[in-house]
Formats: structure tokens, sequence, C-alpha cells
């Protein structure tokens, strides 16, 4: 992680009114995790202690503590999506991803209409079948 | 050429919108990307001339143009999906273009605000509590009775939120709504700041939802000049549940753990960064511009029954035929929505459960399918109408495995404010465990420890740990601090009291 870049960031949003979420964020987009110098950067320039940010950082599902290169696929399997049969697919998903894919289990993509659904690098799908989810992982 | 007119709704896209809009083109037509009409099932679908085709892939689209395709539908806006609602807050569905001033002004845009701005703020709230709108965000709170004690409360720095968390599986009407028709979103907050006397407002909305912030990010800057004072920034959530709860959601915005606040004070009075705060769903705010509108207000009230007044877009999710987008007026009944309207389950079974209001929502069976959409009829059904999701399950669904999810999903979102909610979600999966594989059979290896003098040495019955697990619930319903833990006991035990079979 450069420093100038993160200073940057920090210093891009510091300014506005609740600002350690926009902030967070955006340090997890650039470099994929939130790590122990970003906590103590942003504390500092925040005027908050290393554990409130720590505390913050913890608390939400989107931001993580350390990167995971792996490629992501988030696959919904809240009720609408069990509704429509997710469970099934499953193994299968689990089984092509083996080790290679972080395969996520997230609640609801608001597609609820049309599930199976899931979000690969930004984009949606619905109405998957088992060979269409595992080909989405498989190709991720 | 005629032009082809394609959704461009986060699930239309899902569903292939883009790669098939690139096909028209490609093809030499002028596609036009507009709001989805809600037929979800038909998605993506093709508008020409008025007349409809879909779902369509681009496999499609030569047929199409030349008038030959058996993919037709016939006259969009007579659809007997289309023709049977009354869409007051979802009235440009399918007809405008999203990021349209052009399109939005033509169809009644801002004349709301103008006529509101015109008008002495106390007249304003009093139109909206005339109008008889209630929260719909789940707990149905007279939303002109909120902006009243806003409107009342001392000081010069007040806010506007809306709430866009829509984090309940089978919703997805205010993503529809901030994607279709951002405009009116930001004409009903505006209405709202004059009102209650804010000049700074915030969209709260979920992580998960980004084609909805990047529409709303370009329609506050389009619309700047109209709603002007008033400023307007969306705010992203970071996959937290419970931020949906409104004192969560402000900690959030705050840049806080999203834990849950204790009430009172009440946001109207110490709200964002401790200032009076006006916080209403994504569809209540964006019911205000046809409530404004001249006598909308006695319009609205008309609608519905008893005190459940105007319209509700109601979301026809899971295992239905025909899902989508569905608004009508308060009084419609589950049989009406889910085998007449929703044509039944997708698979062709019978159905079997219906899930309405989310996660923490009651599981209906078909014997309580007369029930009016009405707040009240629900509550005393110990159900309740939500956001008005609707999650059709068929014969093939375990109870017993969504009565576990309930809790699963409680643990995994739990704020971890209050003990009955963060341990006893725990306690609820492993509890719903052992009953469904027959019961404790004998104590565990802490339980047997001598120094646990209190615990039993024995196992327990079925009975036991069912009479057990209504404790729990009773201990959760009645301790927990806000409804996700007071709440994830409908769900459970709903699916005792009517599948018990499926419990093992
Ligand atoms: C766990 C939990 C989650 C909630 N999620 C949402 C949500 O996603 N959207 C929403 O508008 N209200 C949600 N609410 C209700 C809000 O607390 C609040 O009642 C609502 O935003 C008020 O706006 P309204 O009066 O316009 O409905 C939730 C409540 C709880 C307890
Ligand atoms: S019930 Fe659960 S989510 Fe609500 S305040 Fe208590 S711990 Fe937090
Ligand atoms: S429940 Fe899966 S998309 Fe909503």
């Amino acid at each position: 992680m450069q420093t100038s870049e993160l200073d940057a960031i920090i210093a891009e949003h510091s300014g506005r009114k609740g600002a350690l979420l926009p902030m967070l964020h955006a340090v997890q987009q650039a470099y994929g995790c939130i790590d122990a110098k970003a906590e103590k950067a942003i504390a500092e320039a925040l005027n908050l202690s290393r554990a409130e940010v720590h505390g913050v950082v913890s608390f939400y599902h989107d931001f993580t503590e350390a990167p995971d290169p792996r490629p992501v696929v988030e696959l919904c399997r809240a009720e609408a999506c069990k509704a429509r049969g997710v469970e099934a697919l499953v193994a299968a998903a689990e089984a092509a991803a083996g080790e290679r894919v972080n395969l996520k289990e997230v609640y609801c993509l608001g597609l609820c209409s049309m599930g199976p659904s899931a979000r690969v690098h930004g984009k949606l799908y619905a109405g998957l079948d088992e060979a269409e989810l595992v080909k989405l992982v498989t190709t991720a | 050429m005629s032009t082809v007119r394609i959704s461009d709704d986060a699930l239309a896209i899902a569903l292939g919108a883009d790669e098939l809009a690139a096909a028209f083109e490609q093809a030499g037509a002028t596609v036009e990307r507009t709001s989805s009409w809600g037929m979800h099932w038909l998605e993506p679908l093709v508008e020409v001339d008025g007349m409809g085709f879909g779902p369509a892939t681009p496999a499609d689209v030569p047929a199409i143009l030349a008038g030959t395709s058996d993919k037709g539908i016939g006259a969009i806006a007579d659809h007997p999906f289309i023709k049977g609602q009354q869409r007051l807050t979802f009235a440009r569905a399918g007809k405008t273009r999203p990021l349209s001033l052009e399109d939005y002004q033509a169809t009644g845009g801002w004349s709301a605000l103008t006529r509101a701005r015109a008008m002495d703020r106390a007249d304003v709230v009093a139109e909206v509590i005339e109008s008889g709108l209630r929260g719909r965000g789940g707990a149905g709170f007279p939303a002109g009775i909120k902006w009243r004690t806003v409107m009342e409360a001392a000081g010069d720095e007040k806010y506007v939120v809306c709430n866009a968390d829509e984090g309940d599986s089978g919703t997805f009407a205010d993503r529809m709504l901030m994607e279709g028709d951002p405009f009116q979103l930001i004409e009903g907050m505006a209405i709202a700041a004059h009102a209650v006397g804010a000049g700074q407002g915030y969209i709260y909305v979920r992580s998960e939802y980004p084609h909805a912030i990047a529409k709303l990010d370009k329609a506050i800057e389009l619309a700047a000049q109209h709603i002007a004072p008033f400023q307007l920034e969306v705010r992203v959530g970071a996959g937290a549940y419970v931020c949906g709860e409104e004192t969560s959601l402000l900690n959030s915005i705050e840049g806080k753990r999203g834990e849950v606040r204790a009430k009172p004070p009440l946001p109207a009075l110490e709200g964002l960064f401790g200032k009076p705060t006006v916080v209403n769903n994504v569809l209540t705010l964006a019911a205000v511009p046809h409530i404004m509108a001249e006598g909308g207000s006695g319009l609205y009230v008309r609608l519905g029954i008893d005190r459940s007044k105007g319209t509700m877009p109601i979301q026809l999710a899971g295992n239905i035929k025909h899902g989508g987008l569905y608004e009508t007026a308060f009084g419609i009944s589950l049989d009406e929505l889910v085998n007449r309207i929703g044509g039944g389950t997708a698979s062709g079974r019978p159905v079997k459960a219906v899930q309405v209001g989310g996660p923490l929502g009651a599981y209906l069976h078909p014997s309580e399918f007369h029930l009016p959409f009405d707040y009240e009829a629900y509550a005393g059904a110990d159900a309740l109408i939500g956001h008005g999701g609707i999650t059709v399950f068929d014969d093939s669904a375990d109870m017993g495995a969504m009565a576990r999810f309930a809790f699963q999903f409680c643990a995994a979102e739990s704020c971890g404010k209050c003990t009955p909610c963060r341990i006893g979600s725990t306690r609820g999966v492993e509890l719903i465990d052992r009953i469904r594989t027959g019961g404790k059979v004998m104590a565990d290896a802490v339980e047997g420890l001598p120094q646990m003098h209190n615990a039993r040495k024995t196992g327990r019955t079925r009975e036991e740990e069912l009479a057990l697990l209504n404790d729990l619930m009773e201990a959760m319903q009645f301790g927990s601090l806000c409804a996700l833990g007071g709440f994830t006991p409908y769900p459970v035990r709903s699916a005792l009291k009517h599948w018990p079979e499926d419990f093992g």
C-alpha cells in the first residue's frame, strides 16, 4: 500500500460530515482490505482512536482486514432464492469453487422474483440453473 | 424504423437486457432505455410501438423487428397484470427514461414541489396527515405526524434521511423506484425538507444496489437547480441488514458501528448528528409528490381500507409464476395476489407457504389467504406487512429449515447490543437442530461437569426442547431492543404452528 495514495484518499474524504464510511469504502476498493496501517492513518486523520476505527471495520460485512486475492462469486441464499431452489445448487457450486474461488453467501440482491441470483465482478445474474452457476464459478 | 424500448433496471440487466439492447442497435434499431414495467417474468421485455415481446434474447431480434416474433404479449398497457393495478407511486414505470428531466417534467414532475413551496409548511404537513400516508418501511407510522414533530422541533439544523437500505428478502420496490424514477424520490425529499425546514438530505442506499447508487448520483446532479437550496447526498451502506433500522442507519451515516440506539430520544427530535431528523422509507417519500399534487391527498385517503390508506407497491417474489411489482390499494387478499395475479408457483406445484414482510415476517398458510392486505389485520394474525414483499414457497419447501434460517439470519445480522438477540439467535439454531434430530438425549460434556450444579444431568425430550424454544422466543420477543431480535420469533412460531411435521 502506497502511503501517498492512502493519504490522498483520506484527504479527499476527511472534510465531509460522517467521513468514516465513505473513506473506508474508498480504501477497501483501492486495496481490497483495510489493514492495520490504514486503520492507524484514518484514526489519526479523523481524530479517533484506532480501536474506534477497528470497531467500525469489523462491524460491517463489506470491510475486510486482510486481502483475499481470489475471485468472488456472491450467491444469494436468502428466503426468496431458497424458495426458487438455490440450496440444491450449493453443493455443485462449492465443488466448482474449491479453494480457487471465494464463494460468498449473501442475503438478497433485490432480484427476488427471478432467483436464484448471483453477482460476479459487479455483474448481476438471475434465474440461474446448476449448469449456469457452475459455469459462472469456473470462469470467475 | 421505430424505436425499441428496453428497460435498464438491474433485474432486466441480470436477465440479459444489455446484450439484447446491443443486438438491436447492431441490427440498426434505435434503442431507448426506460424503467421497467415490473413484469419480471417477461424481462427482458421489448416494447415496439406499445407492443410487448418477452422474454427476449438476441436471437429474437430479427423476428421482432420484422413483426413475425412469437414472443408477442400484445399491447403492454392492456396486459392484465398492468391493467389490474392502480399505479400512483409507480405511475411512470415502463413509460419514461429514468434520467430524462424532459420525460419527468412532461409527466407532471416538479409540479408538487412548486405547489408545496408556495404553501405554508404547516399546511403541507396537514395535507400529508390528511392523506393517511403511513411509513412503507415496515412500522407503518403516520408520515405526516412524524413530519409535524420535526417541523415543531427547535433548531435550524435539521435533516431529511431516506432509508434505502431495503435488506428484506422478497423486496425490490425501493430499488425499482430509485433506478426507474429517481427524480420522484428527490422531489418527495425536497417537499419533506420544505415542510420540516431541513437544508440537507441523505439517501442511505445498501451497497448491494450499485445500479441504484449510480442513477441517484446522476439524478441528484441533474436535479440540483430544481431542489436548491436543498442539498442531497447519497451515502452507501456496507452490508449490514440491521442498518435498515433507523437509528442504526443514523449511526452508520455518522461513521459509527451500526448499533441500534435506545429510544427516546426519537430521531425526530435528536436524530442525525443529534439534530431533528425525518427518516422515511423510499416508497413513503416517493408517494409524496402524488399526494401533494392539487387534490392528491383527498384522492389518496379514499383508497385502501380502515387505517391503511392509499396504495402499496407489493412485490411478488420467490416461487411465483408471474413475479414482479404490483401496486394496488390496500385490502387485496393473498389469495388474489398469489393465485390469481401471480398465477401460482413457478414450479407448477401446490403453494405451501407465503412469507410476507421479509425475514421477520410470519409464514402464512393457504388457510389464511383470505387476510386483507392491511397493517392491523396482519398484526392481528401475528403477521406483518413490512415492506410489502410476498415470497411464495411450493410444497417442496422444508419449513423447519426455514425456521432455522430465521435464527441463523438473526445471528449473522444482529448488531450485538442486546443479549436475547445476540446470543438467543445462536441458541435458537442449536435448539431447532436438536428438535429436528429428536431432542437431546444426554447432557453434553460441559453440562456433565461437577461444577455445573444447575445444569441438567439428563437429556431433554422433544417436548422439553420445544418448551425451551418457546421460552427463548418469548425472551427474544419481549427482551430485544429492536425488531430484529423482537420479530425473529414470528417466522419460527408460524412455521412450527402450521408445519410441525417439518420439525422431525
Ligand atoms: C432490523 C430492521 C431493519 C429495517 N430495515 C428497513 C429498511 O431496509 N428500509 C426501511 O425503510 N425501513 C427499515 N426498517 C424500519 C425503520 O427502522 C424505520 O421504521 C423506517 O425507516 C421509517 O420510515 P417509514 O416511516 O417511512 O417507514 C427496519 C427496521 C428494523 C428493526
Ligand atoms: S434486537 Fe438485535 S439488532 Fe436489535 S438492538 Fe438488540 S442486538 Fe441489536
Ligand atoms: S432473495 Fe435472492 S435476490 Fe432477493
